[in-house]
């Protein structure tokens, strides 16, 4: 049985990261810092009240469904005002935002996202009152097995 | 025709479908969000301008190709094609091109949930056996070692399906767009390291009509989603 | 090409109920970080914006960046407050805008 590097060798593995620098985490990992400071203007972000629902395993990076709800009464008293999506280990972090209010009913988006590499997800939600509360799970990417060119 | 040894038997057959996550398998369930829906659109204007004077209910057509046509083998493409050529003298369809996609997208659906049923001539049967168990390529491997001798084991992480075409034309993951059964088997090559076949080959197409021959029976789901 | 898209939400609904709309557009969403065989840089070319207005008033906005998947599926939910025409707006590099409408009855 060929070792899976062996296996992406013999591919030439078409992905850039690949063939990354090997800081490039690192890199990522402050860059994802830095847009979630951006998107809370660095207020304290609390794990709670958001749920990420997203497959575990995901068949491919190109495309996973992505669900994101907020446990949230949205009145116009207290309501979620945004969720921010992002990823740690793509090119940069930031996925989607979605901009809610009460008129909403629900607080709750769905989307497809792409998804480069095995790490994590965060949702981050601003509520009305200020406060901002997070979701983050972990998935495995893999790669597909058979390509469109491996001959790089 | 009876089933060579090795061949997985009929009662334990599971569509690629079976392998995916819950959330990839919804994708492919719900047509209003269904990231082929563009190509079905599509495929139904074409249609209705340019098919429907002569057909109307295409209704099972997609589970019974390929088929014998006109004196030879041939897949849905290159039915569509015989009609574009022959009868409204107008030129051929590519592979991969959007009108090609989108026809052959078009007229799956509406064999969608059918059962695959293909008749087969020996002798084009036992070609496409032939391939399929024809060691290719710079890794040496036959698709039966994968898909029939290995499926729902991982190759780099990934399950190895039973290698039905349940659904083609499909939207793939990878591909992040709608293509068909020959582009799919092309990628298949091209990961054993072997020179693909040309698309219209008459090897693929006798290896399309061994797939749908491996898969009577099961339904069609086409336009599916796969990884 | 047109720009095309999709919306999927009920025709109508009770005064209150909150109603799923889910929305689908055919766009490459080209991230700007892949390269050629060459190694050249293929340009960045993704919807940017949605927009969801509820007779004239914005109900869901969303800014999407090159990790939203190619045909981008965008659901949310809003309230059937009254009668009235939901528009949708798309937005994104290179002078790309595609808009829908779709009627709710409300009772």
């Amino acid at each position: 049985m060929i070792s899976r590097r062996a296996f992406l060798l013999i591919l030439g593995s078409g992905p850039a990261f690949a063939q990354l620098p090997p800081n490039i985490t690192a890199e990522r990992q402050a860059a994802l810092r830095a847009a979630i400071r951006k998107a809370t203007s660095g207020a304290a972000v609390r794990a709670g009240k958001v749920t990420i629902s997203i497959p575990p395993l995901i068949d491919n990076g190109n495309t996973v469904p992505i669900s994101v709800t907020v446990d949230s009464p949205m009145t116009e008293a207290d309501h979620v005002k945004a969720i921010h999506l992002f990823t740690e280990k793509n090119p940069q972090p930031y996925v989607l935002t979605a901009h809610l209010g009460p008129r909403a009913g629900r607080a709750r988006v769905d989307t497809r996202a792409r998804i480069a590499d095995t790490g994590q997800v965060i949702a981050i939600a601003q509520l009305s009152d200020g406060s901002y509360w997070s979701d983050t799970v972990s998935v495995v990417v893999t790669l597909s097995a058979c390509l469109e060119d491996g001959l790089i | 025709m009876l089933a060579a040894a090795g061949e997985i038997p009929l009662e334990s057959r599971k569509s690629g479908y079976d392998f995916m996550s819950r959330e990839t398998r919804a994708m492919q369930d719900d047509e209003a969000t269904h990231p082929a829906l563009f190509t079905l659109m599509d495929g139904e204007a074409l249609f209705k301008s340019s098919c429907a004077s002569c057909h109307q209910d295409m209704k099972g057509v997609a589970a019974r190709y390929p088929a014998v046509k006109g004196g030879q083998l041939r897949n849905l493409e290159q039915q569509v094609n015989a009609c574009r050529v022959e009868r409204q003298k107008q030129p051929a369809f590519a592979y991969e091109s959007r009108e090609l996609l989108a026809l052959t997208a078009y007229i799956g659906r509406q064999s969608r949930g059918m059962p695959i049923s293909v008749s087969a001539e020996e002798k084009h049967l036992a070609a496409g056996r032939a391939t399929f168990n024809r060691r290719q390529g710079q890794l040496n491997l036959a698709c039966a070692q994968c898909h029939d001798d290995n499926w729902g084991k991982s190759l780099a992480g990934n399950p190895i399906p039973q290698g039905h075409p349940t659904g083609y034309p499909l939207y793939r993951l990878e591909w992040q767009g709608v293509g068909s059964l020959q582009r799919r088997l092309r990628n298949c090559m091209i990961g054993v390291r072997a020179e693909p076949y040309a698309y219209g080959s008459q090897e693929f197409v006798e290896l399309e009509l061994y797939l749908m021959w491996r898969a009577r029976g099961m339904p069609l789901e086409t336009p599916a989603v796969r990884p | 090409m047109s720009a095309r898209v999709v919306v999927s939400m009920p025709k109508s609904a009770r005064r209150g109920e909150v109603i799923e709309i889910r929305t689908l557009a055919s766009h490459v969403m080209e991230t700007g970080f892949r390269r050629t065989q060459l190694g050249e840089l293929v340009p960045r070319d993704i919807i940017t914006q949605f927009v969801c207005t509820y007779n004239g008033v914005e109900v869901f906005r969303a800014e999407l960046h090159p990790a939203v998947a190619a045909n981008p599926l965008i659901s949310f939910t809003t309230v059937a407050t009254e009668s009235g025409t939901l528009e949708f707006k798309w937005l994104g590099d290179n002078g790309y805008s595609a808009t829908e409408s779709a009627q709710l009855s409300v009772s």
